[in-house]
């Protein structure tokens, strides 16, 4: 092998690898490694081991353990390395514990001493091992033993030294930022560094504190610029030069620390727009780190104040990220995208159909991340498409962790957009039936609470709809088996307060049902607990309305199990039902009345009913009530106990003197007795009984009301008809669209589009016609293609002046526009729409007659058609511009091509991929550059075909490594 | 920052693990496997990106890439790239490259000590600290260099030839 690859290491540990990579399995591979672990235990105890086979120890220790056994046993040697004079040894101690230790670890309190020793040493090269590991190692209460030191390497005349010190006092800064808040101006100095890589290494920290505080940085925006400047103009040495770019690196960091700084500040923008259009222009978007840069400039003029010229370059750079092949790009676009979308929403539109097929891709991780574009231009328009969109892949995905994301987020987007109540419930269903152990369950508490509580004030008849269709769809899902918990508990307590309601259900049918729930899931206590409570609900309505109950059979046997049930919370349950029905219509009417669920409940903390009583107890001699805290030996107790708390938490190392104790504050303590907050509520015991209007049952929506609120207010308003009277964010979306989609197409868009959706389902089921569905996609979505043609110089004309508007405040400020914010909307409905995100059909369509909606649908696709070809058609050129240069390729490029046998040898493959982005903008790069590094490629041949001698190609089957090596 | 450098081969075993937040042994094999399962279940052309936040919490991403038998993995926050950090992985491969002069897996499993020299002269706790490839291999020769004078009583390691030829 090369001249320094030679495996230096001795036979035994060359038997090892060569063993485990032999290993036929996990099992066998772990008996030679525990065999491994025993050899070693035992030598490395012995006494008078040679430095040289000690060394080769710890190796093998760092080896075992990161094939994931414990090595423990070696930690101490490891340590005892590092304080050995030799260079070699004392690295490889350093790695060791590096890798092995944490900072909290028992014995690092045996390498600080080594380490302040190592940080003055004349070596700089021990120097930059101890600043290794004192970035990996030092922990808060450490930092103080280091820092001066760590302070004056910063003044190093080696510039690694330098490097490494601002990393660690940056290491120091984010572990505990009060620890050296003093020497922050350090960085500023340092970023004047004569040395390039110091300077980018400055970089780092500074970002740090520039995002966690922006206005104290603003001064450096100058010098940053500058900077960047330098470095795009390539004053930096051509070591730095990275694929023909300078600094890369570098630039990406600068953009980064510009972004936060331009942030809503309009000055400090209008200094980087010039810079920033100059990287822009110039950059090189047929290499990765090209555009790497550009994407990095898009996130950066998406954050800065708004400038026209820039964001037009952004939007194009991001539709070639889009139209490109690579994978890699269009991720990066849709996140750019995403970006952008805040300040120019008409940006999406020309997108739509690249969109789609990211969409419709392959890959996960596109997927995903156009989900995310898409949850951010959501609105009320679009939100039944994405919303399906996002159920249909949430059904077929395993990652819970991702579906609990994404259920979460088809809540979220139901409860703000939703057009209809029976959408929402068959949303939520939906959800629920698929996600529901995985969403939050406060999502289930926060939908009772919506049935419950309604839309509109004032709207009774749209209440009582949405609860008997949520009462519908509920009995008609009840049946199916392995339903969620979660679900379940909804549709107990939905059924218990609702189901006889509207007068549909009689309540022996829905008892019947009640109970088979609580017998089909006889594990689950939460769910019997809200069957039986819904029960009792039931019943008790039943009796209070005046009329005979005959319990059912299956129910009364029900309920004498429960009473002999292990869970105390379910017998109580079933007592109290077995005592409630025995009360008269009077008494239950106070006890459960209907539909309160929602109302408050007056709880008089003070007990003030019961001072009569008291009262009348002092004037029979009494003692008076002490309270708690007022007692002199409970607060004795209780300084006792926060004093030894402070004791324990005090016990580790100290480097500083020790500070004057703190006065002691008495603990307080909770008031009075509080009503449970549990989720399923505990019994109280019976003197608390007239707090509860209602009994503590399943009726948790008021039980900590203040943290399930979420965005209820908001929500329910935001739905319906525009009739009821509303703060100004409910009404104004609805207002608004009203006057945009306007009275000419009336609801007409919103059915048609529906009924549109649903019919292209069913044909998608029929025909495979895929790219008219794509297109009907794409126009549910967007809005049609239509307008993207006509608009698209309208929208260049008002995306300017509307976007500088919108960003004055902040970038937030535009998100939270297009859900609620549109009060100015309110005040002249009449002005074009400045939802920011609604491409609907505004203009083009408003003053068309209401023909036959089918038809219109029809005009749509046709005009998609056109676009769509339009679009093609430029790709194809594209495309005969990329074959042409392909066939100019020279012939010896495709080294891999030749050989295909698997080349182990690397640089044949880093090469490849050094030049190669297996994408089509990739191979226009390849043709000139692979001019260039000519003679590489031919070392490399000559290198392969070196290393093919020496027999070192293993193949796929990696375990069998040393098979041609030893013959 | 960046939080973990993994490099392990496509049997799924790691061959250099450098994590800039500390993990427990357990905790590093079960993200190795986890990763391994979700790198093996990807196509080929497809994106290197994978959200990695069921496996490092909020907001991680994860860039890979496969040299010859071996995947390169960055896991990284985000206040980086994900090109550059794809370009960044081509740097450390690069360098390593020109330090065992012609890199296959082999040298990284019995130099991994090396690696590790390589990996911190371009990341130091977690943050980029050099990006040029040619400085890093001037460093790390320095390192070898003076790690040898200061040796004498270490042996000249034996070639892999002569220990073939016994």
């Amino acid at each position: 092998m090369g001249s320094q690859g030679g495996f230096g290491q001795s036979k035994e540990f060359l038997d090892l690898i060569k063993s485990i990579g032999e290993a036929r399995s996990k099992a066998e591979e772990d008996r030679i490694v525990l065999h491994e672990i025993e050899t070693l235990k035992r030598r490395i105890i012995e006494p008078d081991i040679p430095k040289r086979k000690m060394k080769e120890y710890i190796i093998r220790l760092v080896y075992i353990e990161m094939l994931g056994h414990d090595a423990a046993f070696g930690y101490i040697h490891a340590v005892k390395m590092t304080h050995d004079d030799s260079l070699l040894l004392k690295r490889t101690g350093y790695l060791a514990v590096t890798l092995f230790l944490n900072e909290d670890h028992d014995l690092i309190i045996l390498i600080v001493n080594t380490i302040q020793k190592d940080l003055k040493s004349d070596n700089f090269l021990v120097v930059c091992a101890a600043l290794n590991a004192v970035c990996r190692l030092i922990n808060e209460e450490t930092i103080p033993a280091v820092l001066p030191q760590v302070v004056e390497l910063l003044g190093h005349s080696k510039e690694a030294v330098r490097k490494k010190a601002v990393m660690a006092l940056h290491r120091f800064y984010q572990r505990s930022p009060s620890s050296v808040s003093h020497l922050v101006s350090n960085f500023r100095k340092r970023l004047c560094d004569n040395d390039p890589g110091v300077m980018g290494a400055t970089l780092c920290p500074l970002f740090d504190l520039v995002s966690v505080d922006v206005s104290s940085y603003k001064d450096l925006v100058v010098s940053f610029v500058s900077i960047l400047k330098q470095v795009a103009e390539r004053r930096l040495p051509k070591a730095y030069d990275y694929h023909q770019m300078p600094a890369p690196f570098i630039q990406i960091k600068l953009l980064k620390i510009l972004a936060l700084l331009g942030n809503g500040d309009k000055q400090a923008s209008g200094q980087m727009y010039t810079v920033v259009g100059d990287i822009m222009r110039k950059a090189d978007t047929t290499s990765n780190i090209g555009n790497a840069i550009l994407y990095e400039c898009i996130c950066c003029v998406s954050s800065i104040f708004p400038n026209t010229k820039l964001l037009e370059a952004a939007a194009d750079a991001i539709s070639k990220f889009l139209k490109s092949d690579s994978h890699n790009l269009k991720y990066m676009g849709i996140d750019a995208l995403g970006r952008l979308i805040k300040i120019s929403p008409d940006i999406a539109e020309q997108h739509q159909l690249a969109v789609i097929d990211c969409l419709e891709d392959p890959d996960d991780t596109l997927k995903r991340k156009t989900f995310e574009l898409l949850y951010k231009m959501t609105k009320s328009s679009n939100v039944e498409v994405i919303v399906d969109r996002m159920i249909e892949y949430m059904i077929n995905i395993n990652d819970n962790h991702y579906k609990t994301d994404i259920a979460s987020r088809c809540v979220e987007l139901a409860e703000q957009f939703a057009p209809s109540n029976h959408w929402f419930i068959q949303t939520m269903n939906k959800v629920f039936e698929h996600a529901g152990d995985l969403v939050n369950i406060k999502v289930a508490h926060n939908l009772m609470r919506l049935i419950a509580e309604g839309f509109g004030e004032d709207d009774d008849t749209a209440d009582s709809q949405l609860r008997s269709s949520a009462v519908d769809s509920y009995l008609r899902i009840i049946g199916e088996p392995k339903l969620p918990s979660a679900f379940l508990q909804v549709i107990c307590w939905v059924l218990g307060e609702y189901g006889t309601a509207d007068g549909k259900y009689s309540a022996s049918y829905i008892t019947g049902k009640l109970c088979d729930v609580a017998e089909a899931h006889s594990t689950d206590d939460t769910v019997k607990a809200y069957a039986v409570t819904a029960l009792m609900k039931i019943y008790s309505l039943e009796i209070a309305a005046g009329r005979q109950v005959d319990m059912l059979p299956e129910c009364q046997s029900l309920i004498e199990d429960l009473c002999a049930s292990s869970s105390t919370d379910l017998q109580q349950r079933a007592y109290e039902l077995q005592a409630i029905i025995r009360l008269d219509a009077q008494a239950l009417e106070n006890i459960l009345p209907l539909d309160a669920s929602c109302e408050d409940i007056e709880v008089d903390k003070g007990l003030s009913f019961l001072n009569s009583y008291v009262q009348q107890s002092l004037e029979n001699g009494a003692q008076p009530y002490i309270p708690e805290s007022a007692r002199s030996g409970v607060l004795n107790m209780s300084n006792l106990r926060s004093h030894d708390q402070q004791e324990t938490s005090g016990h580790a190392l100290r480097f500083e003197a020790y500070e004057l104790p703190k006065p002691t504050m008495p603990t307080s303590r909770p008031a009075t007795i509080m009503p449970s907050t549990e989720l399923v509520p505990v019994p109280e015991p019976s003197y608390t009984r007239e707090i509860h209007q209602t009994p503590a049952v399943p009726s948790i929506s008021h039980s900590g009301s203040a943290e399930l609120k979420l965005r209820l207010d908001g929500v329910q308003k935001k739905w319906g008809k525009p009739t009821y009277s509303s703060p100004v964010q409910s009404t104004s979306n609805s207002d608004f669209q009203k006057t945009v989609n306007g009275a000419a197409q009336p609801d007409a868009t919103g059915s048609t589009k529906q009924k549109a959706r649903d019919v292209s389902h069913d044909i998608k089921k029929q025909e495979v016609e895929i790219p008219s569905e794509k297109q009907r996609l794409a126009a549910s979505l967007f809005g049609g293609v239509s307008r993207s043609e006509k608009r698209q110089t309208a929208a260049g004309n008002r995306g300017a002046p509307k976007a500088n508007s919108g960003a004055t405040e902040s970038p937030h400020m535009t998100k939270v526009a297009t859900s609620s914010e549109p009060s100015t909307v309110k005040t002249a409905p009449v002005q074009p729409p400045p939802d920011l995100l609604d491409f609907g059909e505004s203009t083009a369509t408003s003053d068309a007659p209401s023909t036959d909606p089918f038809k219109q649908l029809e005009g749509l696709v046709d005009v998609t058609q056109d676009g769509s070809a339009a679009n093609s058609g430029s790709v194809a050129t594209k495309a005969s511009d990329f074959m042409s240069l392909y066939s100019e390729r020279p012939g010896n490029v495709p080294s891999n091509l030749i050989d295909p046998s698997i080349d182990v040898n690397m640089s044949s493959g880093l090469l490849n991929a050094s030049n190669n982005f297996d994408h089509g903008a990739g191979v226009v790069a390849q043709s000139p550059q692979s001019a260039n590094k000519g003679p590489n490629l031919k070392d490399a041949l000559q290198k392969d075909a070196l290393v093919r001698q020496m027999g070192v190609t293993p193949t796929n089957q990696n375990p069998n490594l040393f098979r041609d090596l030893l013959g | 920052m960046i939080r973990a450098v993994i490099v392990m081969n496509d049997q799924g075993k790691p061959r250099l693990l450098k994590f800039y937040h500390y993990q427990p042994v357990e905790k590093q094999h079960e993200i190795i496997r986890t990763i391994y399962g979700v790198l093996c279940s990807r196509a080929d052309n497809v994106s290197n990106f994978v959200n990695a936040e069921s496996i490092f919490g909020p907001d991680a991403r994860l860039v890979y890439k496969t040299f010859a038998t071996l995947y390169f993995v960055f896991v990284f926050d985000a206040s980086e790239n994900e090109l550059a950090i794809l370009d960044l992985m081509q740097v450390f491969v690069e360098t390593l490259d020109k330090c065992f002069s012609n890199v296959c897996e082999l040298d990284i499993v019995f130099n991994f000590n090396k690696v590790h020299t390589i990996l911190d002269e371009i990341i130091v706790g977690g943050q980029v600290l050099e990006t040029s490839s040619s400085e890093v291999v001037k460093a790390v020769d320095e390192i070898s260099r003076l790690e040898k004078a200061s040796n004498s009583i270490m042996r000249v390691p034996k070639s892999i030839s002569a220990w073939q030829g016994r």
